[in-house]
């Protein structure tokens, strides 16, 4: 297991965001984490990353007891994520950006070699062509592009993506979607927040949804969508859980 | 390095350099006078821009280094019989200790409260030397005028002090250089545009602030020790003047903050144009608002400064222009 949450607890003041949510990841993997909004994913994210400590349970991430332990504790050991609402360090350029990953993650790296791999990871995102402009220029997919580029470039373990799809049309998806895939192919195991079903449904191989703080249910794709506690609280309409199904075969 | 072969590095240095040679060549005490201000400003903005500039951080406090550093290095000087190049050490290390000490305790705060905490630094050690005796409280210190011998007379000694000056001038800018083209300047700069993603993406932030804010000490308690020590007296109000830090904010933001060359300019500016203030009748006893109004327009149409503002202007300009 890379990363197991157990038991994990989050409230604010009355409220309960997050209600004993366990989870375990095998390395690997993709794990997609969906549910309405206000589901409390996003909490979720913040928890593992550690922006919020626990209320309660323990996170444990290669190994170790994560719980409590300031995000950039997090960032050397291997973990990365990009934002729902993109955070873009506007006034440097879209090539510093992602050398701040590469010269603040997993590796390290000085500021020569933090450029070869930034350089690698912006063609490997398709903004190669963009390095020198500023990143506060860039479109919203572009955006979306570049933190997916920071993030990777810090060559994590194990990669939070929050949103990566919201916000782009079909084609953009579809180019995405590729790259989610082929990141997991390099060995990084990822948590994706999504909303895009079908996006998410093909691309996962595990499927965590919460509904108000709550673990409502786990599972493959199809198991998932299959589940009537899902469907009352998610989908909504059993039809579009059939086609949904009928996807993922 | 291939830091050193960036021209921008070599026009931020050469400008200098060159108004501070002037006085050198010509002998002349009258323009050693003028360019003393003008580098004591340079280094002074410079230094300010590693922490305002780099890490986005506003301190309204900057003199305060300038000041303690300045008391530390004169009490070495008067009453422990040290000379001029350790007491400008001694000045050096007791601002670096402050800020490594005050930047563990308040660097915590962020934005408007963090400035709010900085005024009241410079005021709370404004109180403190006040009342300190051994450094001679609100009387502050005098220079024994027998010191000077062993500089070989005072007029030697000022010319020695300028001399001192003009390297630390030099010293600062390269500092200034090297951090902002460094992997640590990118961490601060990260910070600057955004500290929680820099933390997420691994910056430790408390750290790099605490590590800035101490670059940006280090000098001004120098230079504190040398402007002090070319006057022969100390007091507290003219060590901890709050408005000074004010014009440093000013001289940062005219030339363009996050830029080694704009807070150069800037101070080079601003002190021209204080010395046309100064001597016109209508402006001298409000050049300080004078400084304020500027600030003002600056920061409504041209946050960038000067050098900020070309560099987006003429892309090309910043080979040249760092």
């Amino acid at each position: 297991m890379i990363l197991q949450t157990l038991g994990v607890s989050m409230r604010f003041g009355g409220l309960q965001a997050l209600n004993r949510v366990t989870i375990d990841l095998p390395e690997g993997q993709i794990l997609g984490l969906i549910g309405p909004n206000g589901a409390g994913k996003t909490t979720l994210f913040n928890v593992i990353n550690g922006i919020y400590p626990p209320s309660e349970g323990r996170v444990v991430f290669l190994g170790e007891d994560i719980a409590g332990r300031r995000p950039y504790r997090l960032a050397h050991m291997g973990l990365a994520r990009t934002h729902q609402i993109v955070q873009p360090l506007t006034d440097l350029s879209v090539m510093e950006n992602v050398m701040v990953g590469a010269c603040y993650g997993r590796e390290r790296l000085g500021l020569s070699a933090a450029r070869r791999v930034a350089d690698e990871t912006l063609q490997f995102v398709g903004l190669g062509a963009r390095h020198e402009q500023m990143a506060g220029s860039l479109n919203v997919a572009q955006k979306k592009r570049l933190e997916l580029a920071r993030a990777l470039a810090a060559r994590p373990r194990l990669l939070l993506l929050d949103e990566v799809l919201a916000g782009l049309n079909q084609t953009e998806i579809a180019s995405m979607v590729q790259t989610v895939a082929e990141i997991r192919r390099r060995g990084v195991t990822i948590i994706m927040i999504e909303h895009v079903m079908h996006a998410v449904m093909n691309v996962s191989d595990r499927i965590v949804v919460l509904d108000y703080g709550e673990q409502i249910a786990e599972g493959t794709p199809s198991e998932v969508s299959k589940d009537p506690r899902v469907i009352e609280a998610y989908l909504g309409d059993p039809d579009l859980a059939a086609r949904l199904t009928g996807s993922v075969r | 390095m291939t830091a050193l072969r960036h021209p921008g590095l070599w026009l931020s240095l050469g400008v200098p350099a060159l108004i501070g040679l002037w006085p050198i060549v010509t002998q002349n005490a009258a323009n050693r006078e003028v360019v003393f201000t003008i580098l004591m400003s340079m280094v002074l903005a410079s230094s300010l821009n590693i922490f305002l500039g780099y890490t986005g951080y506003v301190n309204f406090g900057s003199i305060v280094f300038f000041g303690l550093g300045g008391y530390v290095g004169f009490y070495l000087m008067s009453a422990q019989g040290v000379s001029l190049v350790p007491a400008i050490l001694g000045g050096g290390t007791a601002s670096g200790l402050l800020a490594f000490v005050l930047g563990r305790a308040i660097l915590r705060l962020r934005g408007a409260y963090f400035a709010l905490a900085t005024i009241g630094v410079n005021e709370a050690a404004r109180a403190f030397i006040n009342n300190f005796v051994p450094f001679g409280g609100p009387i502050g210190m005098s220079l024994n005028f027998a010191v000077y011998t062993q500089y070989g007379g005072a007029t030697h000694a000022l010319w020695f002090a300028y001399r001192l000056l003009l390297i630390l001038t030099l010293g600062v800018i390269l500092v200034s250089f090297l951090v902002k083209t460094s992997r640590f300047g990118l961490g601060l700069q990260a910070i600057r545009e955004n500290e929680d993603a820099a933390e997420v993406m691994g910056v430790v932030a408390p750290d790099a602030k605490t590590w800035a804010y101490v670059l940006s000490a280090i000098f001004p308690g120098m230079i504190g020790v040398l402007f002090f020590f070319k006057n022969g007296n100390v007091e507290p109000g003219d060590a901890f003047r709050l408005h000074a830090s004010i014009e440093t904010i000013v001289m940062v933001m005219l030339g363009g903050a996050g830029t080694v060359f704009g807070p150069l300019l800037g101070a080079g500016l601003y002190q021209r144009l204080r010395g046309l203030l100064l001597v016109s009748p209508i402006f001298k006893n409000v050049q300080l608002v004078v400084a304020g109004i500027l600030l003002l327009l600056i920061i409504l149409f041209v946050p960038a400064g000067v050098v900020g503002w070309l560099r987006q202007r003429f892309p090309r300009l910043r080979r040249v222009l760092e």
